[in-house]
This record gives structure tokens, C-alpha cells and sequence, in this order.
């Protein structure tokens, strides 16, 4: 394998990172408003979103995918793959930061909702001043946790036919037949992409298991 | 606008598509049970006194769990036959995905391992209980009901994982609906409906998992 090759892992490693994050970015600012109704205390909107959360993490990342790509087709949506794609990866995002932020919210005292009442704080204070900040620092370790799953999940754009980084090692690997050295490069790839977050996710969870004590 | 859903080509399929469930769940039980062996056996090692063994099961389970399961399973479906073992797709994906649940079991059973208390072994033994019976009720039944509930959904999401062994062509569902797909072009009902069977496969495993678990599991812990 030279440096060509190299260097065209590289950049299907790119669009793998910008795939992430683009699905993180945008599962935050949906998953936030899923997490809110969820726990809204609004029966038709607790209900929706429950069955929202529960057909995504009842069903394959891939499938997904594929409903997503060929249903914006349906509809008469053409769109360029990758933005079919992020999609996908925004709505999956969204349930299940969605419901992390659910057990987040739910797990700050409930004392600090009824003394935010007690003061008259509106909703939409009561929840950006109180209770949103300490279930940040709550959700924090399983929300890097997702971050990884995401990024290991962006590998399934191969099959849609997306060229990121592990479908630039299938590319790569019919082009010099050395499938175990080029998916092994390809692994260590996304190792290092995901291993450093899952220390630092694993060591947000160990201070905030010790500041519960 | 113009298009118009049919699902003709579906319900043709549909006794394929049934077979490609029962395919799934094949692989996801298979799967499943060589996870557990795996588990087992990294938690054996994992807690050895020879400081290699304790680092190879480390650095198996930090690099199954952080690298994606498409990656391991093309690896591993390229470096079987390399190593002198010819297997079909479908075996190789039992082993894939035994390979990947596996990291994730030895963390599992190990906090099962570690939630018993040795003061009550000792407490059992004291008050005149056989050592089977002390293994069987004070250190088996406490440890499976304290792993149960992540054992389970690592169960259900191995079995939608099943799904990306359609990679290299394994018997189960979403091949089966990759086949019927290219046949018919209907691919919007074909991927939807199969998106309702894998959630009607995920709903009734969690149902039986829930089941058992009150059957058995349901008694007050202090």
C-alpha cells in the first residue's frame, strides 16, 4: 500500500468525521426538543415521543438509513446522498441523545423543580437556568458514549453506497488485494478517533460517580 | 408526485422475508452464545495473576469497542480463510458477532462478578449451607439477576447489529430484503416493512426478557 492509497483513506476519513458531526450537531438540537417533550408531563406529546425513541432503538442503524433514503426520494425530495444520509444519522441521533437527556432530566432532584416553582420561574426559566445545567453535567459521560456509537455508526453510509472511510478501505482493498492490511489501517483509524472519548467519557463517569458519594 | 406504494412485490415475498427473521435470530442466538463464552473466559482472564493475559483482555474489549462492527466483520471474513479455515458467510457472521459481543459481555458479567458481596458467602457457609448450594443461591442467582438486564438489551442490540452481516452476504433479514429489493425496485416497502419486523422481533424479545425476569428475578433485594 503506498501513499496514494494512504492518502485516499484519509480523506473518506474526512467525510466519516463530517458525517459524525453533522449527525451530533444536529441530533442535539432535535434530541433536546424530543428530551423536553418526552418529559413534558403532556400526555399525546410524552406518548409520541416515547414511540419516537422506541421504533429507533427498536430497529437496525442500517434500516434506517435505507427508510430514510429511498422515503425523501418518495416524496419527491432530490437530494444529494450525503445529505440523505445525514438525515438519517440526525433523526437517529436525535432519539437516543433524546433519551439520554430524558434520564438526565429526570434524575436532578426533584426538589429543585419544586423550588423553582416555589420562585415563580417560568418554563422556559426553570428549565435554562435550573434544571437543563445540572442535567448537562448528569448526561455528560453517556452523551460521549452516543458521540462513539455515532462515529463507529457513520461506517454504515458504506452501504448506502457513501464513500467514507470504511467504504474508501473496501475501494482500496479491491484495488490492491491486501484486505487485512487495509482494514486493519482502516480499524486503527477509527480507533483513534473513538478511543481517546471513550477514556474521556469513562473518566467524566468516575469524577461524577465519586461527586455523588 | 406520481408514485403510487405497492406492496405486491412484498407480500410475495413475504414468507422469504419470515425465513430471513428466523435467519436473524439464528445468527443473533448464535452469536449470543458464543459472546457468553467469550465473556466468561475474559472474565477468568481478565482477573488473572499474569499481568499479559490481564492486558490482552483489555486491549481486546477497548478495540472491539471502538472500532465500528462493519470493520471486524470484513477482517474477520477475510482473515478466517487466510488462517486455513474455510467457512461460509453465515458462520463466519456467528463468529463476527460473537467476536464483538463478547468485549462487551466481559464487562458485563465482570460488574456481575464484583456486585456479590464475599461477607455473604462466608454468612452461607457459616450457617451450615452446602458450597453447591452457596454457589447456586448466594453467588449464581444474585450475579445473573444483577447482569439480566444488560445481558438482554445486549442480546436485542446484537440482533439488530445482525443486520450489517448482510455485508458479506449471511443468511438473515436484510439480505433477504436486499434480494427481494433488487428484484422488485420497491424499495421503499420493502426496507419499510422489514424496518416493522426487526421492531416486532426487538419488541417480542423484550417482552420474553421481561417475562422471565418477573418470573424469576422478582424478589426483594434487602
Amino acid at each position: 500500500m503506498g501513499w496514494n492509497e494512504f492518502y485516499f483513506l484519509l480523506r473518506g476519513m474526512q467525510w466519516t468525521v463530517a458525517l459524525a458531526a453533522i449527525g451530533f450537531v444536529g441530533g442535539i438540537a432535535t434530541g433536546l426538543l424530543v428530551a423536553l417533550a418526552r418529559t413534558s408531563g403532556k400526555r399525546w406529546l410524552v406518548r409520541i415521543t416515547a414511540g419516537y425513541i422506541a421504533v429507533f432503538q427498536g430497529t437496525p442503524l442500517l434500516m434506517q438509513l435505507f427508510v430514510v433514503y429511498y422515503g425523501l426520494a418518495l416524496v419527491g425530495l432530490k437530494l444529494d446522498a450525503w445529505i440523505a444520509v445525514a438525515i438519517g444519522f440526525t433523526l437517529h441521533a436525535s432519539a437516543y441523545l433524546g433519551e439520554i437527556w430524558r434520564g438526565s432530566i429526570e434524575a436532578v432532584p426533584r426538589g429543585q423543580q419544586e423550588a423553582a416553582k416555589a420562585l415563580s420561574l417560568g418554563y422556559v426559566a426553570r428549565m435554562k437556568d435550573v434544571i437543563l445545567p445540572q442535567a448537562f453535567r448528569i448526561s455528560l459521560p453517556a452523551t460521549i458514549g452516543f458521540l462513539v456509537q455515532l462515529i463507529k455508526g457513520t461506517s454504515l453510509a458504506a452501504i448506502v453506497g457513501f464513500t467514507e472511510l470504511s467504504r474508501a478501505g473496501s475501494i482500496v482493498s479491491n484495488q490492491i488485494f491486501q484486505p487485512l492490511l487495509v482494514f486493519g489501517i482502516v480499524g486503527a483509524l477509527y480507533f483513534t478517533l473513538c478511543w481517546p472519548l471513550s477514556i474521556y467519557g469513562t473518566r467524566l463517569e468516575r469524577r461524577l460517580a465519586t461527586a455523588a458519594r | 408526485m406520481g408514485y403510487k406504494l405497492d406492496f405486491g412485490a412484498v407480500i410475495d415475498a413475504f414468507p422469504a422475508l419470515l425465513w430471513g427473521c428466523v435467519g436473524t435470530l439464528g445468527l443473533a442466538l448464535g452469536g449470543m452464545a458464543l459472546a457468553i463464552v467469550i465473556g466468561i473466559g475474559g472474565v477468568v482472564l481478565r482477573d488473572s495473576r499474569f499481568a499479559p493475559l490481564r492486558w490482552l483482555v483489555i486491549s481486546f474489549v477497548e478495540l472491539i469497542r471502538n472500532t465500528p462492527f462493519l470493520v471486524q466483520i470484513y477482517f474477520i471474513f477475510f482473515a478466517l480463510p487466510l488462517a486455513g479455515i474455510k467457512l461460509d458467510p453465515t458462520p463466519t457472521a456467528i463468529i463476527a458477532l460473537g467476536v464483538n459481543g463478547g468485549a462487551y459481555a466481559i464487562e458485563i458479567i465482570r460488574g456481575g462478578v464484583q456486585s456479590i458481596n464475599k461477607g455473604q458467602i462466608e454468612a452461607g457457609l457459616a450457617l451450615g449451607l452446602h458450597k453447591a448450594q452457596v454457589f447456586r443461591l448466594i453467588v449464581l442467582k444474585p450475579a445473573l439477576r444483577a447482569i439480566y438486564p444488560s445481558l438482554t438489551s445486549q442480546f436485542i442490540l446484537l440482533t439488530l447489529t445482525t443486520s450489517i452481516a448482510s455485508a458479506i452476504a449471511a443468511y438473515e433479514l436484510t439480505s433477504v430484503a436486499q434480494r427481494v429489493e433488487s428484484d422488485s425496485f420497491r424499495s421503499f416497502e420493502v426496507y419499510g416493512t422489514v424496518t416493522l419486523l426487526y421492531l416486532a422481533m426487538s419488541w417480542l424479545m423484550m417482552r420474553f426478557f421481561g417475562l422471565i425476569a418477573s418470573r424469576n428475578f422478582s424478589y426483594p433485594v434487602k
